[in-house]
């Protein structure tokens, strides 16, 4: 089986970027969920969602992503997908998500205001 | 007629941990039946996301109970295939959750921009045919999908339907 996720985080020249590793299914759609809100409590400008390095989401994590654009939206705050893999962006698409969320290509343009 | 044993039958308990498992199986199967990347990718979602269905909503996050998947490779007729390429592939899908009425299992309206009850959605999406039941015996349900290797669907591009939860 693939290994579980993993999630880094950091903040550069005011913008925070959340990078999950693995997998966002349903067991780790919580952890992603918790590294999201704490990012947005630090309520820098901007959130990045680094995605290039996951290879697999299902509704639960498109959910979660769902959940922080609600709060970005609230807080008058941005938020950037990038680097999303083929069979991600597929799950975007199929539920109608990919023209709701701001996405970009790769983590520099993300970067960009 | 009877139903031929399922060439492939995986019981797994209710437990989120092992999602990764039979959708990887299942991929891994797909391919086998020869399916192309971006099928055996929608056929494991398709998978994991009814399994998740059946944790989540049916045992109400319960770990340890049963669930039952089940694989046949199909003609262009539904029936059972034994040669090396086959139509498509039928999954059924089973539990004993308590059951409810198969109309009420839809997709929601996509208009409205929020978490949750996508689930059914993307299953209606990427599989050609999609029918829930109940099971005999009072207890459970039954999920059946179906996947053609030459479908025209395109998932994404379907209007959208229905304006219930899932």
């Amino acid at each position: 089986m693939s290994s579980p996720t993993h999630i880094e985080y950091r903040e550069e020249k005011g913008t925070a970027v959340v990078t999950p590793f693995g997998e966002i299914g349903y067991p780790e759609a919580a952890p992603f969920r918790a590294q999201l809100k704490q990012a947005q409590d630090k309520r820098t400008p901007r959130l990045v969602v680094d995605l290039s390095n996951v290879a697999f989401m299902n509704t639960p994590g498109l959910a979660t992503l769902v959940e922080a654009l609600q709060t970005s939206r609230r807080t008058n705050t941005a938020l950037v997908l990038c680097g999303l893999q083929d069979r991600v962006r597929a799950v975007f698409e199929i539920a109608r998500l990919h023209t709701v969320f701001k996405i970009v290509g790769d983590l520099p343009t993300a970067m960009t205001p | 007629m009877s139903t031929p044993k399922p060439h492939i039958h995986l019981e797994m308990q209710s437990n989120a941990q092992y999602l990764s498992g039979a959708r990887e199986m299942t991929g891994s199967v797909a391919k086998r039946l020869g399916f192309n990347d971006a099928q055996c990718s929608q056929i494991s979602l398709a998978v994991d996301e009814a399994l998740c269905n059946i944790i989540r909503h049916g045992y109400k996050r319960k770990p340890d109970e049963p669930m039952w998947m089940s694989i046949w490779p199909i003609d262009e007729g539904g029936n059972e295939d034994r040669g090396p390429d086959p139509f498509g592939m039928k999954i059924v899908i089973e539990d004993v959750a308590p059951q409810v009425e198969p109309e009420v299992i839809k997709s929601r309206c996509l208009d409205d921009i929020r978490p949750g009850g996508l689930g059914v959605h993307i299953i209606r999406e990427v599989m050609d045919s999609v029918s829930y039941e109940k099971r005999s015996g009072g207890v459970g349900m039954r999920l059946t999908m179906v996947k053609h290797k030459h479908s025209t669907k395109v998932p994404g591009q379907a209007p959208v339907r229905g304006n219930s939860e899932s």
